[in-house]
């Protein structure tokens, strides 16, 4: 869009990256999620699971009603929501940067097996990319977390077992395409291993399209973790996880709907953040598009 | 032609098998069934007269063969819960859910079709703008969040429709709103970008360059190509909205599948949960295989290829 003829010579990534409203912008909101996050102990004002019966549902700072020692009112149980909120962007996160730690590790091995063996190995594992893409995920990973037991341990192992698609079909694609590049078929010729050629010389090459699936499954696994806390089968309570604050907030919906605007407003600046640094992203490392 | 389409089968059979291999499996992951069923605190006779009731005291693979075989035949088992046959509970729900995946399907295309092509005419003008604040908030809102929003906002400030329950059709006007609004930036996408990609072809150009009104050329010449990704997109989001109602169903309370498969997770209803993943499986493998083949027909440079 604002390539213009003065341009020289061809910006780096990072450099493009900063004049890309939607990276800059999206990677901010991001970066300061995460601080609030990794100080979560320093910000939260109280302790998240401290109750307090007789300060139950206090409204938040907007209203008549509001106490200053809660900034955003209280829960059900009169727990600080400030410091709820605070805590939940910690479940938020730690969830979406478990399972992709997990379900990258495999589609990233399976889509380099895939893409450079190519023959029965890549029909093996594009079956496999066809199953579990019929597989309903929701479903699955519901009744595999109620199955399992609802922990954090067992969400962040279901969804990462469950999620490893998309990395597997677009390290896939990229490895195709650079396993005939001169320089890998050069590493051939002087008897490099596979592994060596698979995990040092192609990997670091697709690591921008790696980047932009990362981004886009956190937001993807953000979504997915507050749908299965709401739904009573992900993130257990007491644990301040934004989806458990929607379903816990559902029942005094009529008369303090903040309960669930609060936290799902959180889930929506997290998730928008994150989708906007990824298409930025994409828009600059992927091939050209208008 | 034929020998494409009886590849696709092929495969998709493969697909069916395995998915049914899984489904059944995921009844063995808590362990012992019959100790899920027993609930945690089952007596050990209790679990072992379920045990040899139900039957897993035999082979799994065994089990497996008599599940799969019993299913052919539309026997899904019977619920633990109910004690009455799997397939007749489904049956009773399963039109909630078809017509709220249906529904919600075609306002989404109704939507994203033609802003998808607005927005391709004039890249970066303000329908453009528009478009894309819209596929950008609607892929960041979760469904369920924003199914109670719209129960806050319109059913109980302004009470313009029911808040929950589908005893009437206004019952469907928000779930079918908010799930459409979840399947349609996708669709809008895709749409957008091929339309974009199409009208930069030679083709396109020579045909307006013969003086052929706008209209004509966008709608005879370039949207039969620019929707062929569309096609196999809608397959895989109407697959997607089927399993993803399940947490609009449990927002609105509406009985469908998803609710049913909810509720009967909670009480360990296991024969149910598997015949839900079995059939929204089978559903989504029959829609992407349908998708693939009609591609094949619109677009006969497929057929070579894969």
């Amino acid at each position: 869009m604002s390539d213009t003829s003065s341009e020289i010579r061809p910006a780096g990534v990072w450099q493009k990256a900063l004049r890309n409203t939607g990276v800059s912008i999206g990677g901010t909101i991001m970066l300061v999620i995460v601080l609030v996050a990794v100080f979560a102990p320093l910000l939260a004002p109280h302790d998240p699971l401290a109750q307090d019966l007789t300060k139950r549902l206090l409204p938040p700072f907007w209203h008549d009603r509001s106490v200053a020692e809660h900034l955003l009112g209280t829960d059900h149980l009169g727990r600080d929501y400030l410091s709820r909120m605070i805590y939940g962007a910690r479940v938020s996160l730690g969830v979406g940067l478990g399972v992709i730690i997990v379900s990258g590790a495999i589609g990233i091995t399976l889509g380099l097996l895939a893409g450079y063996f190519g023959g029965w190995v890549d029909m093996v594992i594009s079956f496999a990319i066809t199953t579990r893409l019929s597989l309903p995920i929701v479903l699955v990973a519901l009744a595999a977390v109620a199955l399992g037991g609802a922990s954090l341990v067992t969400l962040i192992t279901v969804l990462g077992l469950l999620l490893w698609d998309r990395f597997a079909v677009v390290s896939r694609a990229a490895t195709q395409s650079l396993r005939h590049q001169e320089f890998i078929m050069g590493l051939r010729a002087i008897g490099a291993s596979r592994a060596r050629i698979l995990f040092l010389e192609i990997l670091p090459n697709m690591r921008s399209m790696i980047l932009v699936v990362v981004t886009l499954e956190v937001a993807n696994v953000i979504l997915l973790e507050a749908a299965l806390s709401f739904l009573g089968l992900g993130v257990r309570p007491p644990t301040p996880s934004w989806g458990l604050m929607i379903s816990e907030g559902r029942e005094n919906i009529l008369f303090d709907p903040w309960l669930i605007a609060l936290p799902g407003s959180a889930l929506c600046l997290l998730v928008l953040a994150v989708n906007l640094f990824g298409d930025g992203m994409r828009d600059i490392t992927g091939p050209a598009r208008k | 032609m034929l020998a494409f389409i009886a590849k696709r089968l092929v495969v998709a059979f493969c697909v069916c098998v395995t998915v049914s291999a899984i489904s059944f499996a995921l009844m063995f992951l808590s362990g012992d069934p019959a100790i899920a069923i027993a609930g945690a605190g089952g007596r050990a006779q209790d679990a072992e007269a379920i045990r040899i009731a139900y039957g897993f005291d035999r082979p799994l693979i065994v089990q497996y063969l008599d599940w799969v075989g019993s299913a052919l035949t539309g026997d899904l088992g019977q619920s633990i819960y109910f004690n009455i046959p799997v397939s007749e509970i489904i049956g009773n729900r399963i039109s909630v859910t078809m017509w709220l995946g249906v529904l919600s399907f075609l306002l989404a295309l109704v939507v994203a079709v033609p802003l998808g092509i607005a927005a391709a005419l004039r890249p970066n003008g303000w329908i453009d703008r528009i478009a894309l604040v819209l596929a950008v908030t609607g892929q960041a809102i979760p469904s369920f969040w924003l199914g109670l929003m719209a129960i806050v906002v319109f059913g109980v400030w302004y009470g313009w429709v029911p808040i929950s329950g589908a005893k009437t059709w206004q019952g469907f006007i928000l779930p079918v709103i908010v799930l459409s609004y979840y399947a349609m930036p996708a669709m809008m996408r895709i749409t957008r970008s091929g339309m974009i990609d199409v009208l930069a072809t030679d083709y396109v150009r020579a045909a307006r360059a013969k003086g052929l009104p706008m209209r004509v050329v966008i709608f005879r010449h370039a949207l039969r190509n620019a929707v062929l990704p569309l096609v196999s997109l809608a397959a895989v989001q109407l697959g997607l909205l089927l399993s993803g109602s399940i947490v609009i169903e449990s927002v609105f309370a509406l009985n469908g599948l998803g609710r049913l498969a909810w509720e009967s997770l909670l009480r360990s209803d296991l024969p149910v949960v598997q015949a839900i993943i079995l059939i929204l499986s089978l559903l989504y493998v029959a829609l992407t295989t349908f998708a693939d083949i009609l591609n094949a027909v619109l677009d006969p440079r497929l057929r070579g290829a894969n």
